[in-house]
């Protein structure tokens, strides 16, 4: 039998203890001492969260499929065992061995959200790893951080010794083997991470050197050695269909987020909305072969039990084998038990034929992202979609029986007035103008619109990398006009508006385009008690504006200025695919409210024409 | 047809709830190929129901779960099937054809019996256990407790619902058996028959001090209890 690392008394008295306790399907068990690297694995959030993640089950079987590797996978203890394990000292340990962080080679973790670096000090905290990478000694594991936040990972340049930049399919090999050529050789920490920092993707923050002009923004930002490359290129896997895939993720006890078999289809999307990191950075857009994908559907569910699978991409519908997948798979598997959920579809006539098919029309409710109410406002974010196309899909599905849709909104964006932001409400009320155009005797009484808006963050390697964000009050104040706006629509009681808070916005866009310097903020912060700041519960923002005023750092510095187009960004020593030409001229299309077209119907020359593969060269030959 | 499933869980995993467990053997019929059958509706769900929850912490030698399925293998490879899709911790000791006059497991629940021992770093009280066994049990004629409920409190007599209660010596160190009245009418947690035997010591109760572990569970079939594994016959 295991020993675990928690008593029966701990994990009796915590809430949810399978959090803890490992042993789950698919779970890899390895005899730790047979393994040369020992690497554990960390999504800094809640298990529930954290096992939901598509990247580290990827990562994880893949690191595991080596003899000499053996992955283990750790997750943020909830605040009561958090509480617990200070108290008694208990040092935070990996769920399957249960054995302390701290004894292992190398520390993973994922960063996918800014609100995420609080539970990342947390996790090196109560491993006993100090902080600071530069107090780390030979002892201590290396450090490693990956996912979308690393590009731009200054500001957590402090915490962490290695950065890999991109996708997480083709360096680690080379790291590892450097590992295993650097561990019998008595050298010191700095000797790996020297060679580590010549490895592509890998970026070592301890040796750049960064000096600041005397307004704030940065002088210069260089490698302090000869031999360290200047620039750090993103990884890409340009052969997706046949890279690894986990075709036995582990699947957890407890209800996770994501409690199904997940299916990624495609990486990267097409469209090029200006403001979404993702579509920037996971370019050229790739998709993976139909066949292959058939077969991982039938192994994944028979290796994990689930009943329902999902697809995964940025934008479902662009996927050029979607119909014959989606066939596929509901003649395959809806007979046996299984749901099928196709999130990110545009509404259109074949999406909703589908949809028919496989959920419950009466409950499930229709979703638009117009991200923006009116047309010259999604033209400046290049978001596609007309008015016109909106009523069109909602026309359709109301005609088909559904009466619930759901709209996502932002405020906030660059150039957006108080007419684009009453149009949200208008164009609410719009879609319900034309469900009750459907006589009454074919209706299903009232319609339920929802609308949702978060407030507009600027991410690096988007067109709108330069543009200023608002005070808070600007925000709130924002959220007001969409809500009185709603109270003046003529079926204003068919509609819902929810809005985000506005704190958590500013604080996410100064650590998004943050620089080195906010290091000392987040460990302040962290110190204050600050844990778990994506959780509305949890967030403090006084703690934190407290941590700003005790390190004499100015967050309206990295959130109220509009960056000129010379200035040199934290981020710019990544090459992430996209040219920083071609994004200052998306952010000039974006100020004159001029449409860019998607990558399949004309090519853009942003840069990551030069991976030669994926959308970029399918009509080529 | 319907089919009695027997298992056993122990180690980690009596850190899982009673709604996990379910879910965890949803998945285990799809993995094991189990041809089970699913309800009619929008959504099917798998026809399955489970016999007397065990409470988180709690091992036990004798969990049960009917399913509903379409066509079987025999008994032996059935077993076979799902023990390779198991974790550690939970193992599948039987798998029967119940005849059509069997009850659900659910509602066929009359008894369970129990064994508690003192988990190791914990002390148990100094005293002549066979000696207060009889003086609080054996020998009275009623033993009242109280059972506070969300709603009220209720008056209850152990003596009532207390079917055997022993008390062995192992090691110096005492480990108590309890057949107790279980189901949905009547229902006594051993952990409260133990706390009022604590208390008839003057000892207070310590709930992380031992470990409850379930023996078995029991159907009443003609005035007598027989263990729901007996129910059913083996498929050959």
């Amino acid at each position: 039998m295991r020993k675990l690392a928690l008593d029966d008394e701990i994990l009796l008295t915590v809430e949810k203890p399978a959090r803890y306790i490992g042993n789950e399907v698919n779970a890899v068990r390895k005899d730790a001492g047979l393994a040369d690297i020992r690497f554990c694995m960390c999504f800094p959030d809640v298990y529930e969260i954290g096992m939901s993640h598509l990247g580290i089950q990827i990562l994880y079987d893949m690191f595991n499929k080596r003899e000499d590797v053996y992955c283990e996978r750790v997750y943020s203890p909830w605040p009561d065992l958090h509480k617990i394990l200070k108290e008694r000292q208990i040092p935070l340990f990996a769920l399957e061995s249960q054995e302390p962080v701290k004894e292992f080679d190398f520390l993973g973790i994922t960063i996918q959200y800014e609100m995420c670096y609080t539970n990342i000090l947390q996790i090196l905290d109560l491993s006993r790893i100090p902080l600071l990478a530069k107090e780390r000694t030979k002892g201590d594991p290396f450090v490693i951080g990956g996912g979308p936040c690393v590009y731009n990972p200054e500001p957590l340049a402090d915490f962490f010794d290695l950065f890999y930049i991109g996708e997480g399919e083709t360096s680690y090999d080379a790291l590892f083997d450097l590992y295993k050529e650097w561990k019998p050789s008595g050298e010191e920490r700095s000797a790996f991470l020297r060679q580590a920092a010549r490895i592509p993707g890998i970026y070592v923050p301890s040796l750049y050197q960064v000096t600041y002009h005397e307004d704030g923004t940065i002088a210069n930002f260089a490698p302090m050695e000869e031999g360290i490359p200047a620039k750090i290129e993103k990884q890409v896997v340009m052969n997706l269909t046949d890279s690894v895939y986990p075709k036995k993720p582990i699947v957890p006890f407890i209800k996770a987020t994501q409690d199904r078999v997940v299916l990624e289809i495609q990486r990267g999307c097409i469209r090029g909305c200006r403001f979404c990191q993702a579509g920037m950075i996971y370019r050229p857009t790739r998709e993976k072969e139909v066949e292959i994908l058939k077969e991982y559907a039938y192994t994944m569910l028979k290796n994990t039990g689930h009943e329902e699978i999902s697809l995964s991409s940025l934008s479902s519908s662009d996927y050029s084998g979607l119909k014959e997948l989606v066939t596929y798979l509901i003649e395959t598997f809806k007979g046996k038990g299984v749901n099928i959920s196709l999130p990110s579809l545009r509404i259109d006539a074949f999406s909703l034929d589908v949809m028919g098919k496989v959920q419950d029309i009466k409950k499930s409710s229709l979703t638009f992202a117009p991200e923006a109410g009116s047309q010259r406002l999604r033209d400046v974010i290049n978001k596609g979609l007309t008015e016109e196309v909106i009523l069109e899909g909602a026309g359709e599905a109301f005609e088909g029986g559904w009466q619930k849709v759901k709209l996502y909104f932002m405020l906030g964006l660059p150039t957006e007035t108080v007419e684009d932001q009453k149009a949200i409400a208008e164009l609410a009320n719009q879609i319900a103008v034309r469900y009750y155009e459907i006589p009454k005797e074919k209706r299903n009484g009232k319609c339920q619109i929802t609308i949702s808006t978060s407030f507009f963050v600027p991410k690096p390697f988007t067109p709108f990398q330069w543009a200023n964000m608002y005070p808070k009050e600007h925000y709130i104040d924002s959220a007001k006009v969409v809500n009185e706006a709603v109270k003046e629509q003529l079926n204003r009681k068919s509609i819902r508006y929810n809005w985000h808070e506005a704190d958590v916005t500013v604080l996410e866009g100064v650590l998004a385009r943050g620089d080195r310097r906010l290091g000392r903020v987040i460990r302040c912060a962290y110190e204050k008690g600050c844990l778990f700041d994506s959780w509305s519960d949890f967030f403090d923002n006084e703690k934190w504006m407290e941590a700003f005023a005790q390190t004499g750092v100015d967050p309206d510095f990295y959130t109220l200025r509009e960056r000129s187009l010379d200035e040199i960004f934290p981020w710019d020593f990544i090459d992430a695919g996209v040219t920083k030409e071609f994004l200052k001229r998306e952010y000039a299309n974006a100020l004159a409210e001029k449409v860019t077209k998607n990558c399949r119907l004309q090519c853009n020359g942003c840069g990551a024409g030069k991976y030669q593969g994926g959308v970029c060269i399918e009509n080529q030959n | 047809m319907r089919i009695r499933i027997k298992f056993r869980k122990s180690g980690v995993m009596k850190f899982i709830g009673h709604l996990d467990i379910m879910r965890y053997f949803q998945k285990c019929m799809r993995r094991g190929g189990i041809d089970i059958a699913y309800s009619e509706g929008f959504s099917p769900h798998q026809i399955m129901s489970f016999a007397a929850p065990l409470g988180v912490g709690v091992t036990s030698d004798g969990e049960y779960l009917d399913i509903e399925v379409h066509t079987t293998k025999s008994s032996e490879e059935s077993i076979q099937n799902l023990n390779e899709v198991m974790v550690e911790g939970i193992e599948i000791t039987s798998y029967r054809r119940l005849g059509d006059s069997d009850k659900k497991a659910m509602s066929a629940v009359a008894a369970a019996d129990y064994e508690i021992r003192i988990k190791e770093g914990y002390e148990p009280p100094k005293v002549d256990y066979q000696d207060v066994l009889e003086r609080f049990f054996i020998k009275s004629k009623e033993v009242l407790i109280s059972k506070k409920t969300k709603k009220s409190e209720k008056i209850m007599d152990l003596k009532k619902l207390i079917y055997d209660f022993q008390i062995f010596m192992e090691h110096g160190q005492p480990v108590f058996y309890l057949k107790v009245c279980t189901g949905s009418t009547d229902n006594l947690k051993p952990e409260l028959a133990l706390s009022a035997f604590y208390e008839f010591m003057g000892q207070t109760f310590d709930p992380f001090s031992i470990q409850i572990h379930r023996i078995d569970v029991y159907g009443e079939v003609e005035g007598g209890l027989v263990s729901l594994g007996e129910m059913g016959e083996i498929i050959e």
